[in-house]
C-alpha cells in the first residue's frame, strides 16, 4: 500500500521505522512487501506440494491441506449459509491462511537477523496498511456478494426490521472496516510491542510464556478476521421474508 | 512538538489505555462465571463453551486495544506535533 498522507491519513499511523521504496509518487512500506511476498510463496509452496501427487487415502501435506480445506467450509458454512457458501469459502479461505501466516510467521522467524538499511521485517500485519487494505477487501466483497445475488433488492436489508434502523446500518458500513482492521493492526502490533518491551527488561526466559500468548492471540486474531468476513457476507446474502 | 502537548499526549496515551481496559475487564469477567457455572451444570459441553469464551474474549479484548491504537497514535504519530 502506499505512503499517502494527504488522501489517506491511516498510512501515517506508523510505529517506528520503515524502509522505504520510492515508486513515482508513493513510498511504498519495503519491509511489508517483502514478508508478504515470503508469506505468499510459503502458502503457494505448501499447496503446490500438497496437491502434486494426490492420493486417495491423504498422507503428509495433503492430509493438512484437507484438514483446513474441512476447518474454512465449516467456517464459511455456518456463517454464510448452506446455499451462498460455495462462492465464498476461497475468499474466506485466503484471508484466513494470509492472516494465519503472516501473524505466526512474523512471531516464529527470527527476522531480527537479517538486517536491513532501515526498519526491521516482521508481521505484515501490523501494518495498518495491509490491515486496512484487507478489511476494505471485505466491505467491497459483501457489497458485491449482496448485490449480485439480491439485486437492488439488497438495499431492503437497510430498513429491514424498521426504517428507523437506517441511520444505524449506514454507519455500520463505515465501522465494519474501521473495526476489522484496528482490531487486527492493535493485536499484533501489542504482540510484539509486548514482546519487544519484555526482551528489552529481561533478555531471559521470561518472554517465552507472553510469545506463546501471543502466538494464540494471533491465531484467535486470524480466525476472528476470517468469521466476521463471512458473517459480514452471510448478512448481505441472507433472505428476509 | 513543545513540552505542553508531549504532556498531554502521555497523559491521554495513557488514560486511553486505563479507562479503555475498565469496561472489557468488567465484560471478560462476567463472560467468564458464565462459562464456569455452564461448564459446573454441564460438564460434557466443555469444549464448545471454552470456544465460544475465546472468541468473545477476543471481541471484548479489541475495544481495549482500540484504546492502544488510539495511544500509540498519540505516542508515535502525533497528528499535533508541530
Amino acid at each position: 500500500m502506499g505512503f499517502m498522507p494527504f488522501v489517506f491519513p491511516f498510512a501515517e499511523l506508523e510505529v517506528g521505522q520503515h524502509l522505504y521504496w520510492q515508486l513515482g509518487n508513493l513510498r511504498l512500506h519495503g519491509q511489508v512487501f517483502l514478508t508478504s511476498w515470503i508469506v505468499i510463496g510459503a502458502l503457494l509452496a505448501l499447496v503446490v506440494v500438497g496437491t502434486r501427487k494426490m492420493e486417495r487415502d491423504p498422507r503428509g501435506v495433503q492430509n493438512l491441506l484437507e484438514f483446513l480445506w474441512d476447518y474454512i467450509r465449516d467456517l464459511a458454512r455456518t456463517q454464510i449459509g448452506e446455499k451462498a457458501y460455495r462462492d465464498w469459502m476461497p475468499f474466506i479461505g485466503t484471508l484466513f491462511l494470509f492472516i494465519f501466516v503472516s501473524n505466526w510467521g512474523g512471531a516464529l522467524v527470527p527476522w531480527r537477523l537479517i538486517h536491513l538499511p532501515s526498519g526491521e521485517l516482521g508481521a505484515p500485519t501490523a501494518d495498518i496498511n495491509t490491515t486496512v487494505a484487507l478489511a476494505l477487501l471485505v466491505s467491497l466483497s459483501y457489497f458485491y456478494a449482496g448485490l449480485s445475488r439480491k439485486g437492488l433488492r439488497y438495499f431492503e436489508y437497510y430498513v429491514h426490521p424498521t426504517p428507523i434502523m437506517l441511520p444505524f446500518k449506514i454507519v455500520e458500513d463505515f465501522t465494519k472496516p474501521l473495526s476489522l482492521s484496528f482490531r487486527l493492526f492493535g493485536n499484533i502490533l501489542a504482540d510484539e510491542l509486548v514482546v519487544a518491551v519484555l526482551v528489552f527488561l529481561v533478555p531471559l526466559v521470561l518472554p517465552v510464556p507472553v510469545m506463546f500468548l501471543g502466538l494464540f492471540t494471533s491465531a484467535i486474531q486470524a480466525l476472528i478476521f476470517a468469521t466476521l468476513a463471512a458473517y459480514y457476507i452471510g448478512e448481505a446474502v441472507e433472505e428476509h421474508h | 512538538m513543545d513540552s505542553i502537548t508531549t504532556a498531554a499526549s502521555v497523559v491521554a496515551a495513557g488514560l486511553a489505555v486505563g479507562l479503555g481496559a475498565i469496561g472489557p475487564g468488567i465484560g471478560q469477567g462476567s463472560a467468564a462465571q458464565g462459562a464456569v457455572e455452564g461448564i459446573a451444570r454441564q460438564p460434557e459441553a466443555e469444549g464448545k463453551i471454552r470456544g465460544t469464551l475465546l472468541l468473545s474474549f477476543a471481541f471484548m479484548e479489541s475495544l481495549t486495544i482500540y484504546g492502544l491504537v488510539v495511544a500509540l497514535v498519540l505516542l508515535f504519530a502525533n497528528p499535533f506535533a508541530g
